[in-house]
């Protein structure tokens, strides 16, 4: 096609337009037209960035990892192009990009900010060519979909050793034996170029012994079982291999004194090569608080000035669908996105902090972006709350097999409620309150339940547009 | 009911290595199920370079692993516990290997140039195809009585290897929806006596509580319907609906 980028950008825009009307996915299908029309759109449009851009990956926390970086961002004033919808595969990236995207080879920002989905990582990164790479986590997830951790882990080496990722700055989460290997190889690299590591340094924290579900049990460089000092959540932690010697890198961004406060919010003591600040989060549970160290790391490898990162963390609300909280006819309800069984756990645990017991609306969708397999269900430790539910409210397309999962956990059936149809689950699960208690209801939806229960309360009047 | 008298004994094989699609959802129903009916439960484990009680369980579960965990246990299964696992099939004890656990029951699983030795207690043998993976929903439709009608497991399936029957094998199935051993020959898992592997991987029971209690009473030496039906499985069966349905039936 020998079509100016310009006008294929504008066919792009156009088309996507008639695609939204039609009912497609609002937040890829311009890109993926573009992409069609021309292959190499986000190399091309990247390269308008001044400032180059920066990519983060993880299982868990991409979107409010973005959140909180592209918070710390707003406090130097740089401007930035930022998937911030979450759609984080090449056609949510290419959208972002053409909405930016100005005439005269122009583009509406210095920096660009993407999260991309661990299996996209490298087909991003070389069309980017990205200053820095974040990578917070890996956990077992949608197994269906990605494959096994290991190949993950492995392509991801690959891609940071010697594949289009090679180049980028790495910061990398040191209590995670599997991202913290990746930069092994790197470990010669002069100080500028080495990775940043950033970690939890309070060892109160630690967990009795590790989950059953960890991941991460044997060394990447010889095999031998990792021996662990302190468990912090899912295999995250302190730990060493006693055959090869081969331990969790000293990380140069670290929080410590870390407290948590239920389900509204968490404090911690930042520590950064230029100094050490205290910080609350308005966001819960230790989960943000590696979510939060994460982005202060990556913009410390930017050389972000501390002030500006505190405010910028400080200043970061919950991302759409995660620990959002929305008003219910009398009731708070808070939703707290659940997607697989490592940031279940986190949930739960964090729900489990509060006092009393809980009202819960369980929403188990197995749409694709789900993940087909609902298998996860019972790595997640939703014993942690048996005790303490007052009513569960289940709902989803697999509503039955996340009350089957809560009745083998130890919540009695009577305390059960099964509704498939979410509009209908959602009303009776609002209704049914203990007299004078004002007690909030907890939703917890996986991805595309969280979708749809949004749309349901912006047709409900109760929660703004996720895509305003 | 002399049902105090009873207990179930299970042992779990590797159950921090082999439980990649969430395997302890199986021992967790089995568990709950016999305590709902007075029926005593044990749970034995027993990991790498441990000897095997032949002897000492009623049941035997072997799940599924990393391709890495995997390769791990299968050569730790045929120094440590092969004659065992044996001794166990041949007094009657129930062996259920699921997903990766099915293809170290048979002879061999081929991945590339490699051959990975099992412990050969079913007649089939698993070769890794160039091929993609065969994942999604799947019903199967088995008889495990003779003279009782046929019924329905449901529930994923996500392997790269595809297996095949020996001349001897049985399988525990027909594939109803789904992709089964090999994706072409219509038969699914395998079956001698109370040995039983499977695809239907991870938490199966959870799906097929009718299936759980069949292995409870093989377990037991006693026929399924000798252990009474429990009261209140609406939600299991509603499970088990859900799952027929994603499978699309």
């Amino acid at each position: 096609m020998g079509a100016s980028l310009e006008l294929k950008l504008t066919l792009a825009r156009w088309l996507g337009r008639l695609s939204r009307v039609r009912g497609g996915g609002a937040t890829t299908a311009p890109g993926k037209l573009l992409m069609r029309l021309q292959p190499r759109a986000i190399e091309e449009l990247g390269a308008r960035l001044s400032r180059g851009s920066v990519l983060i990956s993880a299982t868990n926390g991409k979107t409010t990892t973005a959140a909180m970086f592209a918070g710390i961002l707003a406090e130097t004033g740089v401007s930035v192009v930022h998937n911030q919808a979450g759609a984080n595969m090449a056609g949510g990236i290419a959208s972002t990009l053409l909405a930016a995207a100005r005439p005269k080879d122009a583009i509406a920002g210095e920096i660009g900010l993407f999260e991309v989905d661990e299996f996209w990582l490298e087909r991003i990164a070389a069309e980017l060519h990205p200053r820095a790479i974040l990578l917070n986590n890996l956990f077992r997830d949608q197994l269906d979909r990605y494959g096994e951790l290991e190949t993950i882990a492995d392509r991801w080496a690959l891609s940071v050793q010697s594949g289009p990722a090679r180049d980028a700055r790495l910061v990398l989460n040191a209590d995670d034996p599997l991202i913290a290997d990746l930069g092994r190889a790197r470990a010669d690299a002069s100080s500028a170029d080495a990775p940043l590591y950033f970690g939890v340094e309070d060892p109160s924290l630690a967990q009795a012994g590790m989950a059953h579900a960890a991941d991460a049990k044997h060394c990447r460089n010889c095999g031998a079982p990792y021996v662990f000092e302190h468990v912090f959540l899912g295999h995250l932690g302190h730990y060493y291999c006693p055959n090869c010697g081969q331990r969790r890198p000293t990380p140069l961004v670290s929080a410590s004194e870390v407290t948590l406060e239920g389900v509204r919010s968490a404090r911690f003591m930042l520590r950064t090569p230029s100094g050490e600040r205290p910080v609350s989060l308005a966001l819960p549970g230790l989960y943000n608080v590696y979510n939060a160290l994460a982005a202060a790391a990556l913009a410390t490898a930017l050389e972000i000035p501390l002030a500006d990162i505190v405010a910028g963390l400080q200043g970061t609300e919950a991302a759409f669908g995660r620990a959002e909280t929305v008003t219910l006819a009398d009731r708070p309800m808070q939703i707290l996105l659940i997607k697989n069984p490592a940031g279940a756990n986190e949930v739960l645990r964090t729900l489990a902090l509060e006092a009393g017991e809980h009202d819960l609306l369980g929403v188990l969708n197995d749409n694709t972006a789900d993940g087909r397999d609902v298998s996860w269900i019972w790595d997640a430790d939703f014993e942690l709350l048996a005790d303490r539910v007052r009513r569960v409210t289940c709902s989803g397309t697999r509503a039955a097999d996340l009350a089957v999962r809560l009745k083998y956990a130890g919540v009695e059936s009577s305390r059960i409620h099964v509704d498939m149809n979410l509009k209908k689950a959602l009303s009776s699960a609002a209704a049914d309150i203990a007299p004078g208690s004002g007690a909030p209801l907890y939703a917890l939806p996986t991805y595309t339940a969280m979708l749809s229960l949004r749309e349901l309360l912006v047709a409900r009047g109760e929660a703004r547009s996720a895509w305003s | 009911m002399p049902s105090q008298a009873r207990k179930l004994r299970v042992c779990a094989l590797y159950p921090d290595l082999m439980n990649i699609y969430a395997d302890r959802g199986n021992l967790i129903v089995l568990e709950r199920r016999c305590a709902w009916r007075g029926i005593g439960f044990q749970l034995n484990v027993c990991g790498m370079g441990e000897q095997l009680d032949s002897d000492g369980s009623d049941l035997f579960y072997l799940g599924g692993g990393q391709d890495r965990d995997q390769l791990l246990c299968a050569a730790d299964l045929v120094s440590f516990k092969r004659a065992a696992l044996h001794r166990a099939a041949d007094r009657g004890a129930v062996v259920l290997g699921v997903c990766g656990g099915y293809q170290l029951l048979g002879h061999s699983y081929v991945v590339g140039e490699q051959e990975i030795t099992g412990v050969g207690l079913v007649d089939v043998h698993t070769v890794r195809a160039a091929a993609p993976r065969l994942i999604g929903n799947i019903a199967i439709e088995v008889q495990l009585e003779q003279q009782s009608p046929p019924r329905v497991l449901a529930g994923f399936e996500n392997h790269g290897g595809r297996t095949h029957l020996g001349a001897h094998a049985e399988p525990l199935g027909r594939v109803l929806k789904g992709h089964g051993n090999d994706g072409t020959s219509g038969y699914e898992g395998v079956r001698r006596a109370n040995v039983i592997g499977t695809y239907l991987h991870g938490p199966l029971l959870p799906k097929n509580a009718w299936f759980a209690d069949w292995l409870i009473a093989a377990a037991l030496g006693v026929q399924p319907r000798d252990l009474g039906e429990l009261p209140d499985d609406e939600l299991e069966s509603q499970a088990h609906a859900s799952a027929l349905r994603a499978a699309g039936m």
